[in-house]
């Protein structure tokens, strides 16, 4: 009976913890938002965010991008020559980059980058106190901190998937030409065929979540983290797993949402 | 009696289980210098966070010139706390920004100074402590534990407010350097005519920068005095808290 109770109390617990988690969770986001379009405005802070999430991030994300168009040329080849429907690499390619790979890679690239590093600029914040002294210095910080970074980083991921977007479609287009034999005119005129302005919008309204969800749990993490290195360390090893699991789970939702009618 | 520059009443407050502070009761007269004093873990840090608004007690009053903050709407409470200046215990400067930023962080987040003039001012300030303009533009990274003290000494009186904390100024300092950092807080004090509250372990601190003392023990100010005494004092608690007796009504306590 007292086994029972326990499981019923820690089935509680948990489910209590959630709910508490997901309100916390919630009311940062919905105060660092309102927080964007009330004033006074930190233009400097959010052009700095912006250079750390979208400037220092582009080496990464073009890496990242045209490897996977390459990838995917080459798998593709692999699976369509079986059917003779080699002529359809170039719409898989572009698609696939433009409506998926483009913006859930370039988020899960970001957030291990700079979702990581805002948790662990917050958290070290919080840690020595220099969130307290914002505070008695006459400054929000949720203001200062968090609402600028959920900006910068809303703007900078579709720019960022712009390039994606590009830089995957490349990839694929060097391995189609270079190494698969297909006619540069044929394959660009296949790839811009099959590409309607929702592909690519779809792309960048997913980019632009992403990069709220990627700011949102790198600050949230870190904002109330505590306990010293270890704490910060927690914070930083959250934020990143949260948002990524976050970046797919949205995934399919927007895309159920954008595409499945 | 005149009316205190800060009168707490009653202030209660507990984290869990755990009963930090349960029911403070304390005056501090304007133009003088508190020193609160007691074991780790005891609320001090608590209590001050409490009137800064950093954390929000369970019940009770916190009065500054005689309104009571946690009864007062939030911009009032704000405009009433803006008049505090705060020195962390570590200094708590803002890594990313250079030191004559940090002095005067304050003053650019009110708008009241444009980048230019706020640079001007913090050497000014920085000067009161006792750094050189050549320490404006170092990162506090660069800087050692002593001037980062100072640093933050400089941010929390630029503003020249009419409140001061300081919590446990001369921690991690060598003796001298904390002797350096008690006179300028003296200093800082007096030529701005301030009320000051201030939270330290070391007793030869807690009798260079206060006027009065008040022990904090299970949660309650158990006793209130000139600074001057802590040493003769006769109460049993503060007598085996400032000459670090191990025997004594306090060891009796954390027995328990």
């Amino acid at each position: 009976m007292n086994r029972l109770l326990n499981l019923v109390a820690l089935i509680g617990a948990v489910a209590l913890g959630t709910v508490e988690f997901i309100g916390e969770l919630s009311l940062f986001a919905l105060a660092g938002l309102s927080h964007i379009f009330r004033p006074p405005y930190y233009p400097r802070l959010v052009g700095k965010a912006f250079l750390e999430i979208g400037y220092f991030s582009l080496p990464v994300v073009a890496l990242t991008a045209v490897f996977t168009g390459m990838v995917l040329a080459l798998q593709s080849y692999t699976g369509f020559s079986r059917f003779g429907a080699e002529s359809a690499i170039a719409s898989v390619v572009v698609l696939s980059v433009t409506r998926e790979l483009g913006p859930v890679l370039a988020g899960l690239m970001v957030s291990g980058r700079a979702g990581a590093a805002m948790a662990a600029e917050l958290g070290t914040m919080r840690v020595t106190d220099q969130i307290d002294a914002l505070t008695t210095l006459s400054t929000d910080p949720m203001k200062y901190l968090v609402a600028p970074r959920l900006l910068a980083a809303t703007i900078a991921l579709p720019l960022l998937v712009v390039l994606a977007d590009i830089l995957g479609v490349l990839g694929g287009y060097l391995v189609a030409t270079q190494k698969l034999g297909f006619s540069s005119g044929t394959y660009l005129i296949s790839t811009f065929t099959n590409l309607k302005t929702m592909d690519v919008a779809s792309g960048l309204i997913k980019a632009a979540v992403f990069g709220f969800i990627i700011a949102l749990m790198g600050c949230f993490n870190g904002y109330r983290s505590k306990g010293g290195a270890q704490g910060v360390g927690t914070a930083t090893t959250a934020a990143v797993v949260s948002a990524s699991i976050l970046i797919l789970a949205l995934d399919y939702i927007l895309t159920q949402v954008l595409f499945v009618k | 009696m005149s009316q205190p520059k800060i009168r707490i009443r009653g202030l209660k407050k507990a984290f869990g289980p755990k009963v930090v502070l349960d029911g403070v009761d304390l005056d501090v007269a304007q133009g003088t210098a508190m020193v609160v004093i007691g074991g780790s873990g005891t609320g001090k840090s608590v209590l001050i966070k409490s009137i800064l608004g950093l954390v929000t007690p369970d019940s009770g009053v916190i009065e500054i010139d005689g309104e009571d903050v946690l009864k007062a709407p939030p911009q009032r409470a704000r405009q009433l706390r803006a008049q505090i200046g705060m020195l962390f215990q570590n200094g708590a400067l803002f890594d990313s920004l250079p030191v004559w930023e940090n002095v005067c962080f304050g003053l650019l987040a009110q708008r009241r100074l444009n980048r230019r003039a706020a640079r001007d001012k913090a050497v000014q300030v920085l000067a009161q402590v006792g750094l050189g303009a050549d320490v404006a533009g170092l990162s506090p990274s660069e800087l050692s534990g002593g001037m980062q003290k100072r640093v933050g000494l400089a941010r929390a009186i630029a503003s020249e407010p009419a409140i001061m904390f300081f919590d446990e100024p001369t921690t991690g300092l060598d003796p001298i350097m904390g002797a350096v950092i008690d006179e300028l807080i003296v200093d800082c004090v007096k030529r701005l005519g301030s009320t000051s509250i201030a939270i330290t372990h070391d007793m030869a601190s807690a009798q260079r920068i206060g006027d009065n003392a008040a022990m904090l023990y299970q949660g309650r100010v158990s006793w209130t005095g000139p600074a001057a005494e802590l040493m003769t004092c006769a109460d049993p608690v503060v007598d085996q808290f400032t000459h670090g007796r191990a025997q004594g009504p306090i060891q009796m306590a954390l027995r328990k």
